[in-house]
Parts: structure tokens; sequence; C-alpha cells
């Protein structure tokens, strides 16, 4: 996967056709929304992109933690930073989406709280490792925490803003794709372009990371009088 | 083949299901107000012909910076 390309090539052609077809196609007319319920294509598969390179990141921990192979702590890094560039752009985005359909940028909904703390508790995951000048010690600590961080992704995100009032789709019990709010003419967009096609950029971009991480790593070692590369 | 030709039946089914779910939409509820005029005068063009100029170069940058790290890859070898 990681010097493979063909996966680039739907990548682009997924993102071509979402941000043609996204545009073009029609919609439902629902009052307020209008079309502003284009955003599901960028703002929702931001979400869902984050919660796949999550998963990749805590699938990696584990193998870390089962193996002691310090590259698949360099793979559970680097696909948690991509996962936290897709929770604050879906963060960015929905404020922006809030700020002209529920009146106000920012309005303490569950919905909001709850991501703002899951992101946080990431967050932690960079500044720990970073307090940590024992490379050992460092991706150790950081696999489990990451596996606590990945865990507290569930209350925050999934089950608490489920269970009280929001203004956000998504609450009171009912899913977050409701049936009344889309339909088929834009799953026809979402789920073959926007979801695969931003969740396979921030992999692409996240596979970059590693690559350039694992040749730092070669060249620190097969030069071991050079300065040390940190792996911040 | 036969897969294949299944998959565009469906695909393009699917679109034409969408097209008669809008028909029906349009005799049921009140009308509600969206910016059909905008397309219809054809200024949406100008906006997806920027957003795919725009990733178009993000690609392009995405990709320059893929095949850099392959040389980079190369020469550490």
């Amino acid at each position: 996967m990681l010097r493979q390309y063909w996966w680039k090539i739907i990548c682009v052609v997924a993102l071509v056709y979402t941000c043609i077809e996204g545009f073009l196609g029609s919609v439902p007319a629902l009052p307020i929304i209008n079309e502003t319920i284009r955003n599901l294509y960028f703002h929702v598969a931001m979400w869902f992109g984050m919660m796949i390179l999550f998963i990749v990141s805590v699938i990696y921990s584990i193998k870390y933690l089962r193996t002691n192979n310090h590259v698949f702590d360099i793979y559970a890094l680097e696909y948690a930073k991509g996962g936290i560039v897709f929770g604050c752009l879906g963060l960015l985005t929905g404020s922006i989406w809030a700020g002209f359909t529920w009146g106000a940028f920012w309005s303490n909904d569950p919905k909001q709280l709850g991501a703002v703390i899951a992101l946080l508790i990431y967050f932690a995951y960079l500044v720990l490792r970073n307090s940590m000048t024992d490379m050992d010690k460092r991706a150790r600590i950081g696999a489990v925490y990451n596996i606590f961080a990945f865990a507290m992704l569930f209350p925050t995100i999934w089950i608490i803003p489920r269970m009280v009032e929001s203004l956000h789709p998504g609450g009171m019990g009912n899913p977050a794709l409701d049936t009344n709010d889309i339909d088929k003419r834009m799953r026809i967009v979402f789920w073959p372009g926007a979801v695969p096609g931003w969740t396979l950029l921030g992999v692409w971009i996240t596979t970059l990371r590693i690559r350039l991480q694992l040749v730092a790593e070669k060249k620190h070692t097969s030069e071991p009088s050079k300065k040390k590369f940190s792996h911040a | 083949m036969h897969k294949k030709a299944y998959f565009w039946l469906l695909f393009f089914g699917s679109w034409f299901m969408g097209f008669s779910a809008r028909a029906q939409d349009a005799t049921g509820r009140k009308p509600v107000e969206m910016a059909d005029g905008l397309r219809a005068n054809g200024k949406i063009y100008v906006v997806i012909a920027v957003v795919v100029t725009i990733l178009l170069g993000l690609f392009a940058y995405v990709i320059r910076l893929d095949r850099k790290i392959s040389r980079l890859e190369k020469s550490v070898k």
C-alpha cells in the first residue's frame, strides 16, 4: 500500500467526481439548510476520514505493543496526526456551517463539545510523546495512550451526543445520516465519491510522511556520527 | 464483463430513480427557496471550474512530493 499507486488514482477520480457532481447534482429542498446540504460531501466526509485514520492508527499501536517493532510506532503516530488534521477541519467546517444555519458559529452544542474533547485527548497524545526523550519509552507509552484516546472517541463523539438534545443531526438516538435528510441523489455522491476520496487523500499524505520518517530513520542508523534526528 | 455491465446498470438506474424522486417532490410540499436560479444562469459552472482547478493543483503538488520522496528513498538505499 505504501508505494503502490492504484489507490491514488481512485482518490483523484473520487474527489474530482465529488467536486463536480457535488455542486451539479440535485439535492433535497429543505428549509433553512437550503443549498448548504452540499456540505455533507465535505464536512461529514472529514469525520469519516478522521475516524478511519484513527482506527488505522490504533491498529498500528496494538501491532507495536505486540511486536516492539519501531516502524509500527511511526505508522501509528503519522496516522494519528492525519486524523487530527481531518478532525480540526471537520470542526472548523462544522462551525462555519452552524454559523449560517443554527445562527451561531459556536453554541456549546453537545456534538461540538464532544468533538473538541475528543480532539484535545488526541492533542495530548502528541504532547505526551514529546515529553519523553527515551525512544522505546515514548513509543510504548504513546501506544498505550493511543488506545485510551481511541476508546475515548466512543463516549465523546458516538454516544453522549446521541443521548442528549442537540441541534446537530443524530441527536436523541437518530442516526446522523437520516433518510429524511439525505436521499439516493446524495448517497450516490457521498458513498462512492466523498468518503473514499477524502479518506484516501488523508492516507496518501500520511503515507508520504511515513516514508519521509523511514528515510530519516535509515539515514540516522547508517550515519551514527551525524546529529540525532528528532521524531517529533 | 457481465458484472461490469450490471454495475453500470445499477449506477445509472439509481440516478434515474433520483430524478423521479425529484419530480415527486415538486408536486407535494411547499416549495423551498434553493439556488436554482444561479444554476440556471450557468454560473455554478464557474464555481466548479474554480474548485476543480484548486483540487487538480493540490493533486499536482502531492504527486510531485510523492515523486521527490521516492527519489529520496532510492538515494538512501
